[in-house]
């Protein structure tokens, strides 16, 4: 019984506490539940959590707030879990540390899916040096990039976007966030430049260039490499 | 009530009103020797009280004094001087004068009273749409909420043993359903009152309109499986400056209301053209088109409120205007010859000039893209 993952869940409404206990238990999850950010903080404290899902509309404090709060000692994965739906509101959360974030109402399958994702990006802070999506091969070692088998020719650019999104697989990364990784600090503002790379790798490693499987879009915040379990 | 009191431009007034009073004084002087000119001094009053009743007050205070002023100068003896000699003269004057001016405030009352009547009128309106407009949305956000509660007793009660695992999945599959339903519906809620509050203001940002096409693809992916969609559009569509996410949602809305509206196995097309710095989107299906008389009120929120399908409230379309005026474009809809509607959206946009990033990158990237697009262009 003690080796199942434990997840806190923070959220003043009880009628989602009572879904997310039922649905993260049935799925041999172990679950702790808050509904103040105060005691979900104690909480976190005193029981450490494989992972923790996260409202931001808390009656005593923001849930902004809490997330910095956690995120000042806590190493494991955060996903928020909010009606807020504002790109605003989920970039700031990403950039205050969130892992993930689903909005409300919310599929649990999409919440299971996220879930896992999270725990997987903890586990392996991997080594691997081949990355496997289904028709697409990164070799880390030899920088080769095949699509069917293939070799295809992926500009310096491409190649760095590319990798950074794929080690990050299942993971939002914030078109600001791949700005400073691939070009530095003062370019954090310029979305066009990135999003004219996303297109070009889109045409290289896409099956269809409309209707993206790998390199998915996130309206108006970022981009998220499809897990490897995702893509067939 | 009639408005066009209200509605007569107020230059215009003073013009006629300056008009009439001279043309009257002009016709009584030429005649002056026949009539007397305490006769010009009644003709020209009911001048003035006829022009009250169309004019409001001011052009009437105009025409009071104007015409005051003309019938001492030219037709009081002594003539072309203001002076008054008899007393008797300078009474009538100052009579004259007093009810030239009454007649203009009697005016001002009336029309103070026209416009609270028709304010009254107005406020009545408002509140049967209102009604009307409480009634429909209260219908329905309670019809799948009646949905859900009513599956769930079912699936709950103790009573009814007999629920076959068929029924129980079709139960649980039509509270699936009135979820998605009121959550369209609050989201359709929320956008309109982000519209009206002014709140609205559109987030503009290098967008792709291939990930904007390709995200409603995917998030109307059940309702398009009865369906089939065209994409037409250039494969190196440039980057325009855009609030993707309310562009997103205007076209989504169309394109939903043609799955919707729209006999099954029929084909949507959604079209983007770049014409210069204009965007150009048109969506059209073969269904059987929006009726006559419905075909002018498309946009107007709520009027399709009593027929809408699939708990509508007749929203969607307005919301979609209201994102696209927000980025100062324009939509339109027309009924095609022998087939569905057709919507054409038109917004300024701003391009992002494709060869821009090549001073971007270091020099062997530079080489590299250069390559490539000449390869490119070569296939």
């Amino acid at each position: 019984m003690t080796n199942k993952i434990k997840i806190l869940i923070i959220d003043d409404e009880i009628q989602i506490r009572k879904l997310l206990e039922i649905t993260l238990e049935t799925n041999e999850f172990q679950t702790l539940s808050a509904s103040t950010g105060k005691e979900g903080i104690s909480m976190a404290v005193m029981h450490p959590p494989d992972l923790i899902i996260l409202d931001l509309g808390l009656p005593d404090q923001d849930g902004q707030v809490i997330l910095q709060k956690l995120r000042e000692w806590y190493l494991g994965s955060i996903i928020i879990l909010s009606v807020r739906n504002s790109e605003e509101e989920i970039i700031k959360a990403l950039d205050n540390g969130a892992n993930d974030y689903l909005t409300k109402p919310f599929r649990t399958g999409e919440l299971l899916a996220r879930i896992r994702s999270s725990l997987r990006q903890l586990s392996n802070t991997n080594s691997q040096q081949i990355l496997e999506f289904g028709n697409l091969i990164i070799d880390l070692t030899t920088r080769i990039v095949k699509v069917k088998n293939e070799i295809i020719k992926l500009t310096a650019t491409e190649y760095a976007i590319l990798t950074l999104l794929a080690k990050n697989e299942g993971k939002v990364l914030t078109h600001r966030y791949i700005l400073k990784a691939i070009w530095g600090p003062s370019y954090s503002e310029q979305s066009q430049y990135l999003r004219v790379f996303i297109g070009q790798l889109r045409k290289k490693i896409e099956e269809n260039y409309n209707q993206p499987k790998l390199i998915l879009t996130e309206s108006g915040i970022g981009y998220r490499f499809a897990e490897k379990k995702t893509v067939e | 009530m009639n408005t066009t009191y209200f509605k007569q431009k107020k230059s215009n007034q003073y013009l006629i009103s300056v008009l009439v009073i001279i043309t009257i004084s002009a016709i009584c002087f030429t005649i002056s020797d026949l009539i007397g000119y305490r006769t010009v001094a009644l003709l020209l009053l009911t001048s003035v009280s006829l022009l009250a009743i169309f004019f409001s007050v001011y052009p009437i205070f105009v025409a009071a004094i104007l015409s005051a002023l003309i019938w001492d100068y030219f037709f009081i003896p002594p003539h072309y001087t203001l002076h008054v000699d008899n007393p008797e003269d300078a009474l009538m004057l100052i009579m004259y004068f007093v009810i030239a001016l009454l007649n203009g405030v009697l005016t001002y009352k009336i029309r103070q009273y026209e416009k609270i009547e028709y304010q009254k009128e107005e406020r009545q309106n408002t509140i049967k749409l209102y009604k009307a407009l409480f009634d429909s949305i209260s219908h329905e956000l309670r019809t799948p909420l009646a949905t859900i509660v009513g599956a769930t007793d079912n699936l709950l009660s103790k009573t009814t043993p007999s629920l076959t695992e068929e029924n129980k999945n079709n139960l649980i599959n039509e509270i699936s359903i009135a979820s998605i339903r009121l959550n369209r519906l609050i989201d359709n809620l929320l956008n309109m009152q982000r519209l009206e509050s002014g709140i609205l203001k559109p987030k503009l940002d290098w967008s792709d309109m291939n990930e904007i096409i390709g995200n409603i693809q995917k998030r109307l992916k059940a309702e398009l499986e009865t369906h089939t969609v065209l994409i037409e559009m250039d494969k190196n569509f440039p980057l325009i400056k855009l609030d993707s996410w309310l562009i997103e949602q205007a076209i989504y809305n169309i394109v939903y209301n043609a799955t919707v509206y729209t006999p099954k196995d029929s084909e949507i097309k959604i079209e983007s053209i770049l014409e210069k710095n204009i965007l150009k989107i048109i969506i059209c299906d073969n269904g059987t088109g929006f009726k006559p008389e419905e075909i002018a009120n498309v946009f107007t929120k709520y009027s399709f409120s009593n027929k809408a399908k699939n708990g509508g409230i007749g929203l969607g379309l307005s919301i979609s205007k209201g994102f696209i005026d927000a980025h100062n474009g324009n939509i339109t809809v027309e009924n095609q010859l022998n087939s569905g509607a057709k919507f054409t959206i038109i917004i300024p946009v701003e391009l992002f000039v494709f060869n821009d990033y090549l001073d971007f990158s270091d020099l062997t990237i530079k080489k590299q893209i250069h390559d490539q697009q000449n390869k490119d262009t070569n296939n």
